[in-house]
């Protein structure tokens, strides 16, 4: 069971450039290696669900993506050039975002202020807040991904965990032009919430950017993913088709029990 | 039914609750106090003005408050800017002592700042030490003496004087509370103070530059408690090291009532105004009704203390 082994990725042959290409990344925190020799490549419109145990080295990853650490080795490119993140601000002013399991939102404010943090528009002379714009855009953007809120004007504290979730995904797919990382989105939901998120994710699909999931839940990353990549104590496993596998082979690749 | 509840929240008296108790404060002094003057104009523009300081502070109290900091050492610091422009006012201009006043100010606040956002020192040990640092500075720069104000234009533009029939203080406070809300409501900066006190983590990641927020607040704080100290010393024609001493307790009262709560993330500039005019209303109604000192603490205290527990209900988060 283990093909896994052969070298990732062959499989995608596409004419495109890929929207993220990662070769051959290493980090090592010290002396401890986290992540080893990791490549994979990722197109627009496509998910791709990163699996695996605690301390796999997947939060390493997206973190090497999202400008937080920086790789000890190898290259990331985007759209084929290859690129450096100082910071991760610096990794979302080339259209990569995040949608963090602890939900980075501020609680005592409206939807439309979480949706533009750090970003607000302003008009006039004196550079206040146009809050018209972010209302309207806020409105806009939450009905086309079908995330029932109240009104834009809401407070984040009155809303369910899954209507949060929803809010920092609809900040994401506002921001992110290229890629979108999702580190165990529904970690924190009930049922009903998680098939609502999921929803969600899966209409990103037709905005034709790239998708990076974490998840625990197989399930929920065979109702999703179009390719798994299994991670194992910081070595890439293999990556798999999700319709040409089964949960059962992912689990062993996981583990490394047969 | 979502109209409805709509509707009840809109109607949340806790939201109102600074405005009900100004109603009520007045309308009880107003009552009891007919005879004694309360309700004449002179009275109440002496409100006003006499509250012009605190209010001021509460400005910038507001904006510390709201990006989940705390400032104890605003009275400290109106003391050093009033005796640091009159100081210097002895010897070289008018412009001299203002921008010696404002900057020390500044400086005191950046000095807060500097420890509280790039040392990581909670707020709160920061700011009460250095209420007592400068406190003792205060002290020390003028060996206790008040040091008089005498530069005539100094004591109208921040004191006796008036602009078309409004007095100079009145306008100082509203100037100083619209600048304050704007910024509080309209800027990117006061969104950033708000999502800095509400979820430092969250603002940090949105790419937000939350030690420079901090900093910042602290030196707003620091700014407005210097623009106090030159109001006392303009009203009074003279500093002294008592200046701000006693406005501490006032001046969170008025913010808290005013409906910016403790945590951070949440606030109003203008509820602190209405706050500000209530804690004046009732020094100067206690006053009025012959209460001996000790008494008019003791009842201040108490309103205080009620009006603070319901505007903080439910409102802690």
């Amino acid at each position: 069971m283990m093909t896994g082994l052969s070298a990732p990725d062959e499989s995608i042959n596409n004419n495109h450039e890929p929207v993220l290409k990662l070769e051959n990344i290493h980090k090592s925190f010290g002396g401890v290696v986290a992540v080893e020799d990791f490549s994979l490549q990722l197109k627009a419109g496509e998910i791709v669900a990163l699996v695996g145990d605690n301390g796999a080295g997947k939060s390493t990853l997206i973190k090497i993506v999202s400008g937080v650490h920086s790789p000890t080795g190898g290259t990331i490119l985007l759209d084929g050039e290859a690129v450096t993140f100082a910071d991760a601000s610096t990794a979302r002013s080339q259209g990569i975002e995040v949608v963090y399991q602890d939900l980075a939102l501020a609680d005592l404010q409206p939807v439309y202020m979480n949706l533009f943090l750090g970003r607000e528009p302003v008009y006039g002379p004196l550079r206040l807040l146009d809050r018209k714009k972010m209302m309207s855009e806020t409105q806009a953007l939450v009905e086309e991904l079908d995330v029932r809120i109240p009104s834009a004007k809401a407070i984040i504290k009155d809303l369910s965990g899954g209507q949060r979730q929803g809010v920092a995904i609809a900040r994401a797919t506002h921001w992110a032009t290229k890629l979108i990382l999702l580190d165990e989105p529904t970690a924190a939901l009930g049922v009903a919430e998680t098939a609502k998120v999921e929803k969600i994710i899966a209409g990103l699909k037709a905005r034709n950017i790239a998708i990076l999931i974490i998840s625990h839940s197989l399930d929920q990353v065979f109702r999703l993913s179009d390719r798994i990549c299994v991670l194992r104590r910081g070595v890439q496993i293999g990556v798999k088709d999700t319709a040409d596998t089964s949960k059962n082979e992912i689990v062993s690749m996981i583990t490394g029990v047969n | 039914m979502n109209k409805l509840t709509s509707l009840i929240q809109w109607f949340d008296p806790k939201r109102y609750v600074v405005y009900l108790g100004f109603i009520l404060i007045f309308a009880f002094f107003a009552i009891t106090l007919a005879d004694d003057g309360f309700l004449t104009t002179r009275n109440l523009s002496n409100i006003v003005l006499q509250t012009a300081p605190a209010t001021i502070m509460a400005v910038g109290f507001v904006f510390v408050l709201s990006a989940g900091e705390i400032d104890l050492s605003f009275g400290s610091i109106t003391a050093v800017s009033a005796l640091s422009a009159a100081v210097i006012m002895q010897e070289h201009s008018m412009l001299a002592g203002i921008a010696a006043g404002l900057g020390a100010g500044l400086a005191i606040g950046w000095f807060n700042g500097v420890m509280v956002a790039y040392l990581r020192l909670p707020s709160f040990l920061v700011t009460l030490a250095t209420l007592g640092l400068f406190a003792g500075i205060a002290r020390s720069m003028t060996n206790l003496r008040s040091i008089p104000v005498v530069n005539d234009t100094f004591t109208g533009i921040f004191g006796s004087g008036s602009l078309f029939g409004i007095p100079s203080l009145i306008l100082w406070t509203l100037g100083a509370v619209i600048v304050g809300h704007v910024i509080y409501r309209e800027s990117r900066f006061g969104a950033h103070v708000l999502a800095t006190g509400d979820n430092a983590n969250a603002a940090q990641v949105a790419g937000i530059k939350v030690p420079r927020i901090r900093l910042a607040v602290l030196m707003a704080s620091g700014f407005c408690a210097g623009l106090a100290g030159l109001l006392y010393a303009g009203r009074i024609q003279a500093a002294k090291y008592t200046l701000g001493e006693s406005d501490l307790m006032i001046v969170i009262a008025a913010v808290i009532v005013g409906g910016t709560a403790l945590n951070g993330g949440k606030g109003s500039v203008v509820g602190a105004l209405v706050g500000s005019l209530m804690m004046g209303m009732l020094n100067n109604g206690l006053i009025l009704m012959g209460l001996p000192v000790s008494d008019q603490m003791i009842v201040r205290g108490l309103i205080i203390l009620i009006a603070v527990a319901i505007s903080l209900r439910d409102n802690t988060r």
